[in-house]
């Protein structure tokens, strides 16, 4: 984990160009953005959105106050990192060689992955988990060609009375 | 009661208590212009030149009166053409209110003729905007833009509005709704007892405070609650520019203006206090140059509406979140009386430290015995500037006496703002005398708006400082360039007496201050437009000045 590292998670009203209001308030600001993921939520005019950003105690606070004057920013909180859950979703394609696949099924059932697609030349792989686990499972997967890949960068829940709207 | 959109826009504003508008037809809001045309009696629309005219005249009037002010525009370069006025109104404060047309919803994203996404253009710019492409979102949407203009930290707002919402139709009740103005009082923010104790216990253990404001004092009407504080706590005032007005220039606590080309006692002062408390300004770099230096040996007490402004800038001791007006107020209620015997007398004898005199020569036709004449004939009325070395000296030399009568382009620094500006400050001070100090340079920028003010039969005074040069530029090309003037010698040949008569205005020249005197007498005289072209000496330089970065040991004097 990046030094400095920060999780910011915030409802949102669900409507086109909140994103982009976001974006470019980061952008213009010289905020970092390492990952933004964003979905709705249990009530349909909000989203959640879970940012990765970096930048010392002054960048942070002036993130989460400029993304509170956003009228479109319900809620925006810098989480806790003891007291999240972070989860990250990863999809990587590799070339499969003759006889290569026993032993990539044994990495995928030791980190805990899942086939998602087999072709006779590849094999296309899900995995879930926290942003390091992901890390040594391409760190792993580096012997072999990947064709492509994705994440979707991680995503945070508070733990037990820890939520975005209750900071106690 | 069913109605059209155009409608419900008309009917929206009159709700607000809007009674004026500054804009510019066109085709994607021809039928928000027909309403109008059958509301003309409760309505007054000012018709620009060009539409940067038009938004400088919202803002100019917004700032006069407090209210928003109201722009419309048509669709693409009807919109881009307020751009640079949205952003001026977004770094200033300004609550403006852009209505702005756009093609019907099932041509947007086709680049139909004159389609601009104007909602993306100047989402950096406004403090929230919207396109509208439903109908029944309309009514609710300027309510909100309303209350986002004028809440909080005043800001422009944007509404862009799809031709087919303005032609559809749905129900709509208009009500009796509370006008909403930026300068309605508010209410504290959250701040508790902890963040008040700790306030007065840094005010109480200052030998040295200063107060140093800016424009959220004026935006918040401040003024009293300061001057009571000021007395209270035995403090000097010094002021941003865009604080200026917020005290009367002749009040004995205050030092003058803060910043690049401050007055030297008031930089001085600061720089020798142990506690700074900051009102409603943001330390702006051309306020404050070299941090550290300002940083030096001395707490800062922020006090902010915005809570992203505490701390931005520069490192403070402490922030208090709330109006100025609020929260000046109770601080006065809860530090006892306090006396700084000691630190007065430094700041009395400052005053008359020989640096902080300001004078210039006398035997010529200086820029400060121009801007002296006018003080001596305005009262107390709106004086607005473009933007150069004269929106400096009018800083510096003129007089204020009350609060909201000083409108000038702080933040953007807009060259051009001053024409829109000044006439939407004459409209929104009831058609009073008003003065605009412009020079060569940003009146041609927007000279065009003087064929509005010659329209409206306003009492505008123009008084331009030729010095046939970019004279701010020019300043720094002397002082940091060597004397390389590249590209700053203007020499227009431009007959500012027959331009100002081409457009239906009165034009003088004066070439001495007895001709000035002489044509400002004039000038007074007549309820109509006049242009007073000052022809001054090129060289004339702003000072003091601290060059950018700098701090008061690099102050330039001479």
């Amino acid at each position: 984990m990046q030094r400095n590292q920060c999780i910011v998670s915030l409802l949102v009203s669900n409507h086109a160009g909140v994103l982009t209001r976001i974006s470019s308030l980061f952008a213009r600001r010289s905020f970092n953005i390492e990952s933004l993921t964003v979905g709705v939520t249990q009530d349909p005019s909000l989203s959640r959105m879970t940012i990765v950003s970096w930048g010392d105690e002054y960048l942070r606070a002036q993130i989460v106050k400029q993304l509170h004057k956003l009228v479109d920013v319900k809620k925006v909180q810098l989480m806790d990192q003891d007291k999240i859950v972070v989860r990250e979703l990863m999809m990587v394609k590799i070339k499969l060689e003759d006889g290569g696949l026993p032993e990539v099924m044994q990495a995928i059932n030791a980190y805990r992955a899942n086939v998602v697609d087999l072709s006779p030349s590849s094999i296309a792989v899900e995995i879930a988990g926290e942003p390091t686990k992901l890390n040594a499972f391409l760190h792993f997967l580096s012997k072999y060609e990947i064709v492509e890949m994705c994440r979707t960068g991680p995503t945070a829940l508070g733990r037990g009375s820890y939520c975005l709207e209750n900071e106690s | 009661m069913v109605m059209t959109g155009a409608q419900i826009v008309i009917e929206t504003l009159l709700e607000h208590g809007v009674d004026t508008i500054f804009g510019y037809p066109g085709g994607s809001v021809i039928h928000i212009y027909d309403e109008l045309y059958k509301r003309r009696n409760e309505l007054r629309h000012y018709t620009t030149c060009h539409e940067q005219g038009a938004v400088h005249a919202a803002d100019g009037y917004a700032r006069v009166t407090g209210k928003p002010g109201i722009v419309f525009a048509t669709s693409g370069p009807g919109a881009t053409n307020l751009v640079t006025g949205i952003a001026n109104a977004y770094l200033d404060s300004s609550p403006v209110i852009a209505i702005t047309g756009n093609v019907p919803t099932n041509l947007l994203g086709r680049d139909s003729f004159q389609e601009v996404d104007i909602s993306g253009i100047t989402m950096p710019i406004t403090k929230h905007n919207y396109i509208v492409k439903d109908i029944r979102a309309l009514a609710d949407t300027i309510h909100e833009a309303f209350s986002i203009a004028c809440s909080g930290r005043p800001g422009p707002v944007l509404i862009d509005i799809t031709k087919d919402v303005q032609t559809g139709t749905t129900e709509y009740e208009p009500s009796n709704r509370p006008a909403m103005h930026a300068a309605s009082p508010k209410k504290l923010v959250n701040i508790g007892e902890k963040e008040f104790e700790e306030a007065a216990r840094l005010i109480q253990e200052a030998e040295r405070p200063y107060i140093y404001c800016g424009g959220g004092v004026v935006l918040s009407n401040a003024s009293e609650e300061l001057l009571a504080f000021a007395e209270h706590i035995d403090a000097p005032i010094g002021l941003s520019l865009m604080g200026l007005s917020a005290v009367p220039y002749s009040h004995p606590r205050f030092l003058g203006m803060v910043g690049m080309h401050g007055r030297y006692g008031a930089i001085k002062i600061l720089h020798e206090s142990d506690l700074v408390i900051a009102v409603g300004t943001r330390f702006s770099d051309r306020a404050i140059g070299n941090t550290k230096e300002f940083l030096r040996n001395r707490k800062i007490l922020q006090i902010d509406i915005d809570p992203a402004e505490v701390g931005k800038n520069i490192e403070v001791t402490l922030g208090l979140y709330g109006d100025a007006k609020a929260v000046l107020a109770a601080l006065t209620s809860r530090t006892p009386p306090l006396r700084h015997e000691a630190w007065s007398r430094v700041v009395e004898d400052m005053k008359a430290h020989p640096d902080n005199n300001l004078e210039m020569d006398p035997a010529r036709f200086t820029p400060q015995a121009i801007i002296d004449a006018v003080c001596r004939r305005m009262g107390d009325h709106v004086v607005a500037t473009d933007v150069g070395q004269h929106q400096m000296w009018t800083s510096q030399y003129y007089r204020f006496k009350k609060p909201r009568t000083f409108i000038t382009s702080g933040g953007l620094g807009t060259m051009g703002f001053g024409m829109g500006a000044a006439i939407g400050a004459c409209i929104g001070s009831g058609k009073q005398r008003t003065v605009l100090f412009t020079s060569d340079g940003s009146f041609h920028m927007n000279m065009n708006e003087m064929a509005t003010a010659v329209s409206n039969n306003l009492p505008l005074v123009v008084v331009l400082l030729n010095n046939n040069a970019l004279g701010m530029v020019r300043q720094w090309q002397t002082l940091f360039f060597n004397g390389r003037y590249s590209h700053t010698t203007l020499d227009r040949t431009t007959d500012y007496v027959k331009l100002a008569e081409a457009f239906g205005a009165q034009g003088y020249r004066a070439k001495t201050i007895e001709e000035f005197e002489r044509c400002l007498d004039r000038a007074f005289h007549v309820q109509s437009p006049v242009l007073i072209e000052c022809s001054i000496d090129c060289d004339a330089r702003v000072l003091p000045m601290i060059p950018p970065g700098g701090s008061i040991n690099d102050i330039i004097l001479k």
